[in-house]
């Protein structure tokens, strides 16, 4: 039997992407963020091209 | 974010290092080392009141430096976990056991200076790597004069500064003299493409997130004069090269072709000097100057790799290769986002999902084995059914609230209101013994109904619903009064006035709250099969994908035979071999138990809704009908044949007929010189967009050329080369190879024309300022992709198309898979123009969304959704006709025409109840009822109280006139 949990290394947009769709999946996941955050760049950014959405 | 953070499956573990990993039978066995945060997540509630008084400054990093921050602090408000920390490196205590004032300030006891770092072991069984990318080193800024002269600032700098939460508060000023700059330059390609700093790839994102910057610094000052220098520009994304065009039209940036090769100053003023495309050497002054930087990649990237035994390529990214782009060396784990090469949000986000497929087919075996499902009791139905017997619960949120709101007098004030059982102030209203004791209460008192004055919804609401639920309530019976960010705080100059806001907002929680009725989260099940329409490399894929996750698929193809386009790539850029692969792929799709391969074959009717669709498939001989849960639309694309050219698919024919010829035609070698035309139709000739490939295939057919005859001459004549990202090693290899490249302008395109038995091409060369005619014997067209103009799969699924006519996502960056159709997901080439790569993570990542739904089994509705009064609908179809969500029927009931929530796609927006004409819609948890109340209690509730009794009359009066 594998085991049925997952480990992310990096919190920003990708992680967090993978770890909601893995915990949606079935799966237990850790998510290892090497700052007091996660969030990332992305975070940092004010607004996104080219919607100029909000990116928090 | 906030969903990361509440998910009970998602174990975030921040300030945290990856030691060891050990690879075991069946997954890895991982070493961290967590370090101390030195405050109690679990107490700390957010107040910030150790931040206010730490004496110790710090660099805020999280500002790129631009400013200070504390020791103790949290990075931004929104952080998640949201809860703040003691930077080791700065700390007065942790440094000389001196202070500790933020021990004394801290009113839940948070502070925790006994913490020591952690070691954990983590069994997994696979890893995903989306460690991201790191900055430009300033030694390659410096060549810029960074770091000499102040008003030269990257582009990270800039966009904090222009950040309402930046050091700032949005404001664009100079660091030299805190003046406002009036003309800006921006640099491009700042540790890209560039050989001398040894990053000789693209960064890809560059060219777009300047121009967004430059709108934005539009925005804030209308007469900034902004000038960007451009290589090339590379805005080859869905839409972008629209947003790029338009952004330039609006704001009137001057777009430059050069690379200023250093910045200078003279008096207060940044000189550029630059050669113009012409050839003249210009000087410029500048109030600041923006440097473009590119993604590096991380700065222990050898580090990690030998952590996690993956190799990494030549510009120490993650190696991986075209047919599998989310694969490291190592089987288990995976890497998507900027690690595995410079990308932008959607690309990352596509390739974080594709990880998460990838993942799921590996583990299937383990699927629900190790996550957590919370059960609540059952509801108190006879408790809930009583007249409203509410509870008040008042926050002081420490001294956020309480420091400005007399929370005391607040609480006196609603006491006296009737159907007010119990009106309580609380220190911490979020604290996990506050949510003990409401639980507590909420039995003791019998309470049927909570209002909570504190902070705002949007990050406590869930919080306290949930409390609710565990204490035998249903979550509609509750409301929020936001006395904090939109009272204390806005109003702190202020404390009489801000109590007396604050009683209004509690009273008309207050008003609202007894009017709430309880709200239903309702399920629909799913059935745990996919359809994918479309036998391309996309839909087989996706098929793929979704079996090895363990669920049924049908796939239809209208074509007799699986492939697709990629039938006619004979071979990639990269080397690998498309061949054999799709021969692999279908071999694979065609022996699977879990799919079923529909070829020849038409969808004739696609009907229900997302979990239950039912589709009528149709070949020559019969019909066929299959239910399934989810739908994945990739119907694909096809090459479009510009109609200025003279294509005759002999001496003037497009890149894939020359990629069949350089293939199967031994004759070749004959052609002594070959024209290829970029943008042959696209970017405002016939198609008004990029289709992103033909730059690479252009260079991948011309490097062939020259590998099979180096003598033939070969021409590119083109607009911009967009070999982004590592793509840019074949432009200097093609560069280097002795392929000659030639820019034309778009309003001057080249010509070509047939003249007895051969062709002319004539082009406008803006460097030499002439134009030059050549004879080759061979002309190429790179031409772009076209959605095909009749495609019944759209208009079935009520699909909504970009303007470009490709299939439109859900939203550009977080939603790049789905559509606004619950289930129903859209990759490939009906998405957009795209290289093999990413349509491959693109696959991956819709055959994820797919299959959540499909492991779920069910779909739970938000509980606040729509629902129609039958007696009162008039049948006039206006909410089905606006409902962005197609979440709206019409059904006849009794033989009249009536509407019908489709409860598994409302979202709630509301868009239909406040269409309705007859007001016959109400949405959950904002009824008609409970909102006038609520409105009405603004002006006190004396008048609620009469308007009540005035509504009771005035419906019972009409009752009478009707009866009459």
């Amino acid at each position: 039997m594998k085991k049925g949990r997952v480990l992310i290394v990096g919190g920003g947009i990708a992680g967090i992407q993978t770890a909601l769709d893995l915990s949606e999946l079935g799966f237990y996941v850790y998510l290892v963020e090497k700052k007091s955050t996660i969030g990332g760049v992305m975070a940092q950014l004010d607004k996104t091209f080219p919607t100029n959405d909000c990116s928090i | 974010m906030v969903e990361t953070g509440r998910s009970p499956n998602i174990e975030i573990l921040t300030l945290t290092d990856i030691e060891k990993v050990e690879k075991e039978e069946d997954g890895y066995r991982v070493k961290v080392k967590i370090k101390p945060r030195y405050i109690d997540p679990n107490k700390c509630t957010a107040c910030g009141e150790c931040m206010k008084y730490c004496p110790t400054l710090a660099i805020d990093t999280y500002n790129v430096g631009l400013t200070f921050t504390r020791a103790a602090r949290i990075d931004f408000p929104q952080a998640i976990p949201t809860c703040y920390y003691i930077d080791e490196a700065s700390c007065l205590y942790l440094n000389h056991e001196t202070c500790r004032i933020c021990t004394n300030v801290c009113g839940p006891k948070a502070i925790d200076f006994s913490q020591k770092p952690e070691i954990k072991d983590l069994e997994v069984g696979a890893i995903v790597l989306t460690i991201g990318f790191s900055d430009v080193p300033e030694s390659v800024l410096k060549k810029y004069g960074y770091g000499k002269y102040e008003d030269v600032l990257t582009s990270m700098e800039i966009e904090r500064l222009m950040c309402v939460s930046g050091p700032t508060q949005g404001e664009i000023i100079r660091p030299s003299d805190f003046k406002h700059p009036k003309r800006i330059a921006y640099i491009q390609c700042i540790g890209s493409r560039n050989l001398t700093c040894d990053r000789p790839y693209c960064s890809s994102v560059c060219c777009m997130y300047a121009i967004k910057e430059a709108s934005v610094l539009k925005e804030h000052d209308p007469d900034l004069d902004i000038t960007l220098f451009y290589m090339d520009i590379r805005t080859q994304g869905k839409g972008f090269d629209a947003a790029f065009n338009n952004a330039v039209k609006k704001y009137g940036f001057k777009i430059i072709r050069g690379r200023p090769a250093k910045v200078d100053k003279v008096g207060d003023k940044l000189v550029l000097s630059y050669v113009t495309e012409e050839g003249e050497y210009k000087r410029d002054f500048y109030d600041m100057v923006v440097l473009s930087t590119g993604l590096s990649p991380p700065e222990d990237a050898e580090k990690i790799a030998e952590i996690f035994g993956i190799d990494l390529n030549e510009y120490r990214f993650v190696a991986t290769k075209s047919i599998a782009p989310i694969q490291t060396s190592q089987p288990g784990i995976y890497v998507a986002g900027a690690f595995q090469g410079p990308k932008d949000i959607p690309e990352s986000v596509t390739q974080a999902s594709a990880a998460a497929a990838q993942v799921s087919e590996i583990l299937k075996e383990a699927r629900f084995s190790a996550t957590i499902k919370k059960e609540y009791p059952p509801e108190e139905k006879e408790l809930i059914k009583e007249e409203p017997r509410i509870g008040v619960f008042i926050c002081h949120c420490g001294v956020n609230i309480a420091g400005v709101v007399k929370v005391e007098e607040v609480r006196n004030y609603i006491e006296k209101f009737p159907n007010v059982v119990l009106a309580e102030t609380v220190l911490y209203a979020c604290a996990q013994d506050f949510l003990e004791e409401l639980k507590k209460k909420i039995k003791e008192y019998k309470l049927n109904r909570i209002v909570i004055a504190a902070c705002t919804p949007r990050t406590h609401e869930p919080l306290f619903q949930d409390t609710l639920r565990e204490a035998g309530l249903n979550l509609g019976l509750f409301e929020m009064a936001n006395i904090r960010d939109q009272c204390a705080w806005v109003h702190s100059d202020n404390p009489d006035k801000a109590t007396e806001k604050a009683k209004d907002l509690v009273r008309m929680a207050l008003a609202k709250v007894q009017k709430l009725e309880p709200l239903n989260i309702h399920t629909v099940k799913v059935t745990p099969s996919a359809l994918v329409i479309g036998g391309g490399v996309a839909g087989i894929t996706a098929a793929l994908s979704i079996a090895e996750q363990g669920y049924e698929v049908y796939l239809v193809e209208k074509e007799n035979e699986l492939g697709g386009n990629l039938k006619r790539i004979k071979y990639l850029i990269t080397g690998e071999d498309p061949k054999v692969f799709l021969k692999e792929l279908i071999e694979k799709v065609n022996n699977h138990p879990k799919i079923k391969v529909y070829l020849n074959t038409k969808v004739e009717k696609i009907s229900g809704y997302v979990g239950n669709f039912t589709t009528v498939l149709k070949n020559e001989e019969k019909e066929k009908t299959v239910n399934h849960g989810v739908i994945i639309a990739a119907t694909g694309a096809k090459e479009y044949i510009p109609s200025k050219y003279p294509y005759d698919g002999k001496k003037v024919i497009t890149q894939l007929d020359l990629e069949k010829k350089l293939i199967e035609d031994k004759s070749f070698k004959k052609i002594k010189k070959v024209v290829m035309i970029q943008c042959a139709g696209s970017r405002g000739e016939e198609l008004s967009y990029c289709s992103k490939v033909c730059c690479q295939q252009a260079l991948k057919n011309a490097l062939k050329i020259k590998e099979m005859s180096s003598n033939t001459e070969v021409y590119i004549l083109y607009q911009d080369i967009r070999a982004y990202g590592f793509y840019e090693k074949y432009y200097l290899e093609a560069r280097k190879r002795g392929i000659k490249f030639i820019r034309y302008l778009n309003n001057k395109r080249p010509m070509v024309e047939k003249k007895g038995r051969g062709v002319v091409v004539k082009v406008y060369d803006p460097i030499i300022g002439e134009e030059i005619e050549i004879k080759p014997d061979l002309v190429v067209l790179s031409v772009g992709i076209k959605f095909p103009e009749e495609n019944e799969i759209v208009n079935m699924l009520k699909l909504p198309t970009t303007q470009e006519g490709f299939l439109m996502e859900a939203h550009v960056k977080l939603r790049p898979v789905e559509t606004t159709s619950d289930g129903v997901f859209i990759c490939g080439l009906a998405h957009s123009p795209q290289p093999l790569p990413e349509v491959l993570a693109q696959v991956k990542a819709a055959a994820a969304k797919a299959c959540i739904l499909l492991a779920k089994g069910v779909v739970e509705t938000t509980p606040y959704i729509a629902s129609i009064n039958e007696k009162k609908c008039i049948g006039c179809g206006i909410c089905a006709e606006l409902c962005p969500f197609s979440a709206i029927e019409m059904v006849k009931v009794e033989k009249r025409r009536k509407a019908k929530v489709i409860t598994a796609s409302c979202k709630g927006c509301g868009v239909c109840a406040s269409h309705c004409p007859v007001f016959a819609i109400d949405v959950g948890g904002f009824s008609t009822e409970a909102v006038l109340s609520q409105v009405q209690a603004f002006k006190g509730w004396e008048l609620l109280e009469n308007q009540t009794k005035k509504n009771r009359n005035g419906r019972k009066e009409n009752r009478k006139l009707k009866e009459e």
